[in-house]
């Protein structure tokens, strides 16, 4: 499974739904995510991807979009 | 030692519920209560001051202790919505408790304040006396009741809370306490030009993490369990932190004592209003610990664990 796949993956678990937004669909704006699904996607992707998100990075707009966690991933490991 | 004497607290009269705060930020009231938790909360009058609305429950405080206010040795009040900055509201309290040379000192730190207030009382006490924390704010006059500023406006409301902190009495012993700061977060809170500026997710996201961290710090390192917490006592800051923070920590959120959906976040003085209701309910000795935890503008949070004498 790719990065975004996984992240998808991710996404859907914490809003329970099944959605694939594009990869620059604001996840934030559109409603995708409140503040508190937000938290709780940043705590998935730290354990699917066994990455530790310190708290200096916990802005929305680090993980706003698909396309920017990706980026992020990608430059955690 | 230190010891956790009385609580006392005022609130406002005036009553502004849901109803009519949505519709001046394009919202309805069903909205404010699920993102919050908040049904109403309390506004002061034109006439009431930050340190007017202080005195008000540094005056109960003291009178649920039965101490007069020359048998204080200090007293320290937070507030992040102080109308004036210097000197802060501190020194008119003690002005309007008729003390003269009492020291005083200003915590100028929104929301986590009565928490910091509470364990600096609880290292003077031993040398200085009773000390008298209070919490006071008018955040109605730090928020905009405007669609832009929604997240914000709906959230907050004024009052004011005390705590009496005491070397020899008390009904439980303040037995530790974390603080922490971390101010390279300081641009997601903070006021500029009298008005509250919040990024509500990054707010929303540092705190899920770091409430439930400073208490399982605070526990582990006095070894008491979460279960054995007979009561937390949270700043008041969103009904679905509070939740946020027992599922993080696993523990029954009903040992969370919550009153925000009456009063709305009143910022630092939230904490002390929490415990000021808590106590008052209660019908016998505490018998278990008590854990206090705040989070907020600085960034500041921290915890303090109080335990049964």
């Amino acid at each position: 499974m790719d990065v975004q796949a996984r992240i998808l993956k991710v996404l859907q678990k914490v809003t329970g739904k099944e959605i694939s937004p594009g990869a620059d669909d604001s996840l934030f704006v559109s409603g995708l995510l409140d503040s508190f699904a937000l938290t709780d996607f940043v705590s998935g992707l730290e354990e699917e991807f066994g990455v530790s998100v310190p708290d200096s990075d916990l802005s929305a707009r680090k993980f706003d979009t698909i396309g920017k966690v990706e980026a992020y991933l990608a430059a955690k490991t | 030692m230190a010891f956790l004497r009385a609580f006392g607290c005022w609130l406002p009269p005036r009553r502004v519920n849901n109803e009519e705060v949505a519709p001046l930020v394009d919202a309805t009231p069903e909205w404010i209560l699920e993102v919050s938790g908040i049904e109403e909360r309390r506004y002061a009058a034109d006439s009431d001051t930050v340190h007017s609305i202080g005195l008000l429950a540094a005056q109960n405080c003291l009178q649920n202790a039965g101490v007069t206010a020359a048998e204080l040795g200090m007293i320290l009040v937070a507030s992040g919505s102080s109308d004036r900055f210097c000197p802060g509201p501190a020194s008119q309290i003690a002005a309007g408790l008729g003390l003269a040379s009492t020291p005083v000192l200003d915590i100028p730190v929104a929301s986590c304040g009565s928490l910091i207030g509470l364990a600096l009382a609880a290292q003077l006490a031993p040398s200085v006396g009773r000390v008298l924390v209070v919490g006071a704010e008018i955040m109605s006059r730090r928020i905009s009741l405007k669609p832009a500023d929604k997240n914000s406006a709906i959230l907050f409301g004024d009052g004011a809370g005390a705590a009496l902190v005491d070397p020899e009495i008390g009904f439980a012993r303040i037995a530790d306490f974390c603080l922490f700061t971390d101010g390279t977060s300081s641009e997601i809170l903070y006021v500029r030009d009298g008005q509250f500026v919040m990024d509500g997710a990054a707010v929303i996201m540092h705190a899920s993490r770091k409430m439930p961290r400073a208490i399982n710090e605070l526990l582990t390192r006095n070894r008491i369990g979460v279960a054995q917490v007979e009561e937390f006592l949270l700043h008041q800051a969103n009904l679905n932190l509070i939740t946020r923070v027992a599922s993080a920590l696993k523990a029954p959120r009903g040992r969370f004592f919550a009153n925000i959906a009456k009063y709305g976040n009143t910022s630092s003085a939230s904490l002390l209003i929490a415990a000021e209701e808590w106590h008052r309910g209660q019908t016998a000795p505490l018998a278990g610990p008590l854990v206090f935890c705040a989070f907020g503008a600085g960034l500041n949070w921290g915890a303090l664990l109080a335990v049964p004498v």
